[in-house]
This record gives structure tokens, sequence and C-alpha cells, in this order.
């Protein structure tokens, strides 16, 4: 069983996906994404999307290479957010259609 | 009708008269020996891209760079005195790989202030000398000043390390490179040091790859979907055109009008909603980044509203300036004459906060939806030229700098062969 996620308690409603989406690398979320329904998908993006921007607001108080461990984990919530609006709002599958015999996979990225 | 005016020729292909205009065989990108040719014609002579100065700021400091197309691998390392140097990646006692963790066939980096052969443990200096041989006097007149590293031709441009792979280089990197990409220098590349990097391995011949990243012919058909419907729709519809084209010998540049990216000039019900709240999207972050002055060149043809210029490094490597303030680069190693690793590079100022971390990481996330659209279409572009069912194939004027690079493709191959007659 892996530790619980904890998030700033203003975005407290975000756990039940925490645990799903919170994730340090874009090869994670990728692999999230990849392996969640579209159901699952809607279902994030519907949670998250009316509080993107405030949760941006919220993350921008610190300075990116001394934020508390609950900003760095909502910080990866928005990075998911991201990566499964592409599925939600344009593809409306999981993968970006006919492109099932490639990947492209991100081998490095700043932190967090 | 045009949208933009075309050279006085009539055409940007016309206006390099050498080029014609007939259709092209793509013999050239399915023929296993023209590979072998390539190896030597091309990538043993060519000045190829390896990596970023800031890779390696230190002495000490070092990478590898697995070039399998010439079948070797080179260490680029910084020495006692700062400068940069390149070497084939053999140990001098009886030819193994020198550096390398687990994979020999991995790339690596590192510091270190010797390299040491993990097989009979001889030892060189940063600078490339052989400084231990392991039971040195078991060897018979061993002089170990005559068993240094294999050095390899290593100059820097702008702060990307180029090699050389030939005894002898012809031209200097900036003779090599032209006025026209010369033109670049001053860009703040060194200052852009939020990396996000990607690589494939892709089945397509390298030249097939790069096609589709010369023209943005394809980009309404393969990438519309990346707009909302009402935009996809009507970048279907007009088809592309680039505002100006320009070749220097084998590179050439592309640059594309500004209008279609400033996206967020358009009302809101035509944007993706995640763009909208992050500020950024398939163009890049929206509030861009202030470089200070920029240099004229990464402008030709002084293109107004501009959108970006890509420029086209022969043979392999292309720099992409975009208007919203940030590069990105792409590199094709062939690995056989029908597969390449492919890698991108997304390059910004640092961000500041998380609101730019955020704009970035929706810039980069969109590059990745984009290039898997070009690699899956490339494997099937490849697998439908090798069912060789016709000669040649008609490339319109938006796709002059494909046909400038076959052509000097197969001008290098030629040369070479002439070359070799003479002996």
């Amino acid at each position: 069983m892996s530790a619980t996620v904890t998030l700033p308690a203003a975005f407290s409603f975000l756990q039940p996906y925490a645990q799903r989406w919170s994730l340090e690398t874009e090869r994670a979320r990728w692999g999230a994404r990849m392996s969640s329904s579209m159901e699952d998908l809607q279902a994030y993006y519907d949670a998250i999307f009316p509080h993107v921007e405030e949760a941006i607001a919220y993350c921008d108080k610190f300075p990116l290479d001394a934020m508390p461990e609950d900003a760095v984990n909502l910080l990866r919530m928005i990075y998911s957010f991201i990566i499964v609006s592409f599925p939600v709002e344009l593809w409306h599958q999981p993968g970006v259609p006919d492109t099932a015999a490639t990947d492209f996979v991100r081998i490095s990225e700043p932190l967090p | 009708m045009a949208r933009f005016p075309k050279p006085a020729e009539g055409s940007w292909t016309q206006h390099y008269p050498q080029l014609g205009t007939k259709p092209v065989s793509y013999e050239d990108s399915i023929s296993p020996e023209f590979f072998e040719l390539e190896r030597e014609a091309i990538f043993k002579r060519a000045w190829l891209h390896v990596g970023r100065v800031e890779q390696i700021p230190k002495t000490g400091n070092f990478f590898t760079k697995e070039i399998a197309v010439a079948r070797t691998s080179i260490i680029i390392v910084r020495g006692d005195d700062g400068e940069i140097r390149a070497f084939h990646n053999t140990c001098r006692h009886r030819g193994n790989r020198l550096v390398w963790n687990d994979l020999p066939q991995a790339e690596v980096s590192g510091t270190t202030r010797q390299f040491s052969c993990k097989y009979h443990g001889w030892r060189y200096g940063l600078d490339g000398a052989c400084v231990f041989a392991q039971q040195e006097g078991e060897f018979f007149d061993l002089d170990k000043a005559d068993y240094g590293l294999v050095s390899v031709h290593c100059e820097t441009f702008a702060g990307f390390i180029f090699v050389n792979l030939s005894r002898e280089p012809t031209q200097s990197l900036r003779d090599y490179l032209g006025p026209m990409i010369l033109g670049i220098e001053g860009y703040p590349f060194d200052k852009m040091t939020d990396h996000y990097t990607f690589q494939v391995e892709v089945g397509a011949n390298w030249k097939v790859f790069s096609d589709a990243f010369m023209e943005f012919y394809h980009a309404p058909i393969v990438h519309g979907g990346q707009h909302m419907p009402p935009i996809a729709a009507q970048v279907r519809k007009d088809g592309y055109e680039a505002p100006y084209y320009q070749l220097d010998g084998p590179h050439g540049v592309v640059t594309t009008a500004g209008s279609v990216h400033r996206v967020w000039e358009m009302p809101r019900e035509m944007v993706k909603p995640a763009d909208i709240v992050t500020h950024s999207g398939l163009f890049g972050p929206w509030d861009k980044s202030d470089l200070g002055e920029l240099p004229k060149g990464i402008t030709p043809g002084g293109t107004e509203p501009w959108g970006l210029s890509s420029f086209q490094f022969f043979p392999n490597f292309a720099i992409l300036i975009w208007e919203a303030g940030w590069y990105n680069t792409h590199q094709f190693w062939p690995t056989s004459y029908n597969t390449l690793k492919f890698e991108g590079i997304v390059c910004s100022l640092p961000a500041k906060n998380a609101s730019e971390r955020v704009g970035r990481e929706m810039a980069a996330v969109a590059f990745k939806e984009y290039s898997l659209q070009d690699a899956n279409t490339l494997e099937a572009t490849q697998l439908g030229l090798e069912a060789r069912v016709a000669d040649f194939w008609p490339l319109n004027d938006q796709e002059v700098l494909v046909r400038n690079f076959h052509q000097s493709v197969g001008d290098w191959v030629d040369e070479y062969q002439r070359e070799r007659m003479k002996g």
C-alpha cells in the first residue's frame, strides 16, 4: 500500500484522484492516461477543470525550487490535467488517433 | 491563388533552377545499398550535431553519443584547459568500447578525471592521451604516446557541438553551415536551459522521416485535429502556404506566418479549453518570453507577422525558433535503411514560477501529440514506398526543401563515388 498523497487543504476535493494522477514524471502520467478508460479520463477532467487556474495560482505562491510537498503534488495534478485534456477535448480516445505503431518517450524534463 | 508573393521565377522551386520541377525517385529511401553509401558519403564526411555546451560546463564533464550509422560511438569531454574535445569511444589496447554502463550501446554522461577501460584497465586523460597500461612491462616496445584515443574533429556554433568523422574535413564548421544558418548566432540558446527531451525508434528511412519536418503542406491534414473543429475545418480547406523559403547549399529554411499561431487572439470557442486555462498550447506559451533583442537572421525574408522559422541543417538536424520565445530541435539518426532514432528537445528560459512551468508542460505535451502523428504516418509512408509500385513521385512548391534535401544527398553520394573512382 503506497503512502497517501497529500494535497493542500483548499484542494482536498481532488483527494479521490490524487493517488492515480499526482505523478512525478510524464512517463508515469502517459502510462496512467493510456491505461485509463475514457470515463475515468472524463471524470478527472471534469473534477479539476473548473479549478485549474486556482490551483496554478496556489502553486505560484512558492518558488519552484522550494515548494511544499502538498503544492508539488497539486502541480503534478495540473500536469495530469494537461495530458488528459487531449483525449477529452480532441481525440475521444486515450491515445492519439492513428499512432498505434509509435511512442515518443520523454527521457528528461525539468522538475517539479 | 497564392496568399504570399512568390519569387519572380514564379515559384520557390524555380527560383533555384538546379532543382528542376520533375517528379522524384524515392529509391534513395528504400535501397539498402544506397544506405551503405550514405554511411560513408554523408555521415563520415558532414558536420554532425551531437549536443550543447551546457551539457558539459566543467572540466571532466563528458557524454557519449552513439552514431550507429557510422558504426561508432563518440566521447565528448571538456578538458583541463576548458576546451571541448571529441574522441572515438574505443580503447586502443584491443578495441573495447571504453565508456559505457550496463549496455554497451547506451549513451552515458558524467564527470571523470580519467577514462578507464572495463576490460584490461587502460586509462586515458581528458585530452585523450594514454596515461596507464596495465602490466606495461609485459608489452613489447610499447610507447603509450602512440596509443592515445583516436580524436574526432569537433567545433561549436552558437553553443551547439558538432563533430566531423572524416580524417580531414574539407570545410570548417562555419564554412560548412554557411551565411543563412550563421545568421541565427546571437539567439540566446545558452539561456534556454529548461529542456524536455524525447526519443523514439521509428520504422522509416531517415530521409522519409526528415521530409515531414521540412514542409508544412501535411500540417492541416495530419495535425488539423489538434485544433477545435471550426479551425480544423478551416485549415484543411485553406491548405498550407509558407511565406518564405531559402536554400543555402544543402541547408534550408522555411518560415510560417504568425496569424494561425496567435491563438489568444481567436474567439474563445475556437480555442481548446485546456489552452485557455494554461495560457499555452500547440505553438507554445501565450505569454511571450522576453529574450531581448534578437538577431535578424532568425526571421529570414523578414516574415511579418511571423510564427516560426525552421532551419534545416544538412544532413540530420533542425532548429525551430518560435515567435513565442522558445525553440525546439529535431534530430534524425539512421539505424538501418528503414529505421531511425528520432530525438526532439523543447527548450525555454528556465520557468520562474509554477504558471510558467505549466505553460511549458502544455507546449511539451502538445509537441509529443503531434510528433506521434508524424512518426506513425511516416511508418506508413515507408511501407507504401517499399511496395515499389511506382518509380516517380511529384513534389509541389511547398515541398521545395524536400526536393533540395534529396538532391543534396544524391550529390554527396555521387561526389563520394567519383572520388573513390579516382582513388
